[in-house]
């Protein structure tokens, strides 16, 4: 019998929808994956079994359908699940169940989709390897003595290992991308406001998306199509029409790409990525050429300076957002002996329940917005945002997307990045601009460094996400997908 | 020179609520140094008379029709507190004894 895991959504659909396999199989199969492998990916922080079970046994009783109905489904736990605990990786929400559904869960449910579990990260989203999550790392299924990427590790991971078809991650700086660059599969960060923020905890609101990962480009457009689309719920969510990726990324899969002009940004050369990194990205530079595309060189003469403005803006939001972790609401509280004033208990709380990431950002942010440092930090990265934004309206103008490696280098050892917090912020270089601008961007595999996954990223103007799934289906089409090694 | 001192750390974090060790006071002081040279090339620009972007989407206030709708009940809002009292949350002493 055929390994169900192994399918990707799309097949897994189509089996579930003629009736060849029932949705409880399909959950059971990587419910079963995940208790055979996940001690060692760790993917996962929560298995939902129970629930997952039930939601399959509503479509099975036709009770539900839908492109995706029965295809399961891992949420990175930054994403409140009523009952289901939700930590965003961090000790100050350790057990906490949320009293709500997120917008983007409500929706998965409405199609169907059974939830196997809540998948690790990096506490509140802050960081590119999972190693800040206050639960322990996942493991990279290519190499278990090396990072998955993040902060979505958990959900790229769970994914490469087979442990799920699809699952939810939230880009606030490469999160989504950067951990499916590392893994080998692919991962698409929406445009800003294309999907509801409603029920993530909010790490940076000007920046947080959430947005798909899956194992193939035409997978992940048809998860975009669920989760996509205006919520009244949240104010800076886009009241516009949804693209239609799902038809882009299988226009994308003839591979034709006559006349799409590909753009390369001068000052992204020499910006000391891998040599892995740049051969297999130029690699598939020449594939997309054969298959019709341009290059064109432009340039983003700001680009150089979205990581500083990025590590101000994203700070400052992170540190007036994670005030609600008081001890009072949600959550841990420390320290309460009857004796101690509020301000003491919180100031205590805040303490134990953060870990050292999230920490440094708080008080970095508080800085940047203090009185004296504000218009030198904050509102000059403000105003630098400005300038890259401009940069890619102007690339847009003479080019269809923008082209790059998602990350300057494949998946690292375990620690060799936690030591000096800068270098592992130099994991998010390319992937931040896009960002900062509100843009849509993917990244696909696109071939291996000394064995290791390489990510291609593909950077699209705002709202026109169906542009990005074309280039990205037919990329797919000439580099093929990528299986890891056996676990 | 260091770019910010061990000082000005420990009161970022009292601003901050954080308790933090003196043990994490030493780390992180270091690390800030790092980090403040890096982010301050931000002032390289020229950004003069340059508008600030707060936002991607260009959107100002947003309305919705000013009706009632269902929301969580007091037993869902409180289920997460760590304490709770007579359908309130609980919290330590806001003022001294003495006062």
């Amino acid at each position: 019998m055929t390994d169900l895991t192994r399918l990707n959504a799309a097949s897994l659909a189509d089996l579930i929808a003629t009736k060849q396999v029932s949705a409880v199989e399909v959950a059971t199969a990587h419910l079963d994956r995940i208790a055979a492998v996940d001690d060692r990916v760790h993917a996962f922080l929560h298995v939902s079994r129970a629930e997952a079970l039930a939601a399959a046994e509503r479509v099975d009783r036709g009770e539900v359908t839908g492109p995706l109905a029965g295809v399961p489904i891992a949420v990175k736990d930054v994403v409140a699940t009523e009952g289901i605990p939700t930590t965003a990786a961090s000790k100050i929400l350790e057990g906490w169940k949320p009293p709500y559904d997120a917008t983007i869960v409500a929706r998965l449910k409405a199609a169907g989709m059974p939830i196997l579990g809540k998948t690790n990260m990096d506490e509140f989203a802050m960081g590119s390897s999972t190693e800040y999550s206050a639960y322990g790392p996942t493991k990279n299924p290519w190499d278990l003595g090396r990072i998955p990427g993040g902060s979505g590790g958990g959900s790229s991971a769970a994914i490469a290992a087979y442990e799920a078809p699809l699952a939810i991650g939230t880009d606030t700086g490469g999160s989504i991308r950067q951990p499916g660059a590392v893994t080998g599969t692919v991962g698409a960060k929406p445009t800003y406001g294309g999907t509801s923020r409603y029920g993530l905890i909010a790490f940076s609101s000007s920046l947080d998306t959430p947005g798909p990962c899956a194992r193939t480009v035409e997978d992940a457009a048809l998860l975009h199509a669920v989760i996509a689309g205006h919520d009244p719920r949240d104010s800076t969510s886009i009241n516009q029409s949804v693209p239609d990726v799902v038809a882009a990324a299988r226009l994308g899969k003839n591979g034709d790409l006559t006349g799409v002009k590909l753009g390369i940004v001068k000052e992204f050369a020499g910006d000391g990525s891998e040599p892995g990194v740049t051969a297999a990205f130029r690699e598939s530079l020449d594939a997309l050429v054969k298959l019709g595309a341009e290059i064109v060189e432009v340039s983003c003469p700001h680009f150089e300076y979205a990581l500083p403005a990025y590590y101000l803006i994203a700070p400052s939001e992170a540190s007036s957002n994670l005030a609600r972790f008081d001890g009072v609401r949600y959550g841990l509280r420390t320290g309460d002996d009857g004796n101690r004033s509020l301000e003491e208990v919180m100031s205590l709380t805040r303490d134990e329940g953060f870990g050292p990431e999230v920490k440094r950002r708080i008080i970095l942010g508080t800085y940047a917005l203090s009185s004296g440092y504000y218009d030198a930090y904050y509102g000059q990265a403000q105003k630098v945002r400005t300038l890259i934004t401009r940069d890619f309206q102007s690339a847009f103008e003479q080019v269809d997307v923008l082209v790059s490696p998602t990350t300057p280098f494949t998946a690292f050892p375990f620690g060799s990045r936690t030591s000096d917090p800068y270098q592992m912020y130099l994991a998010d270089l390319f992937t931040i601009p896009t960002n900062l601008y509100g843009g849509p961007a993917i990244s696909v595999p696109c071939g291996l460094s000394e064995g290791l996954p390489v990510g291609f990223q593909i950077m699209a103007p705002t709202m026109a996400d169906d542009r990005m799934y074309r280039v990205a289906a037919a990329l797919e089409s000439a580099v093929g997908t990528l299986t890891p090694p056996a676990l | 020179m260091a770019a910010i001192s061990r000082e000005e750390v420990a009161h970022l974090a009292r601003l901050s609520r954080l308790a933090v060790t003196e043990e994490e006071l030493d780390r992180f002081a270091g690390q800030f140094d790092v980090i403040l040279q890096s982010v301050a090339r931000v002032g390289e620009v020229a950004a003069d008379g340059i508008p600030p972007t707060s936002h991607s989407v260009p959107l100002t206030n947003v309305y919705r029709e000013d009706v009632p709708t269902p929301s969580l009940t007091q037993e869902a809002a409180l289920s997460g507190a760590p304490d709770a009292y007579e359908g309130r949350f609980r919290v330590p002493r806001i003022l001294d004894e003495e006062e």
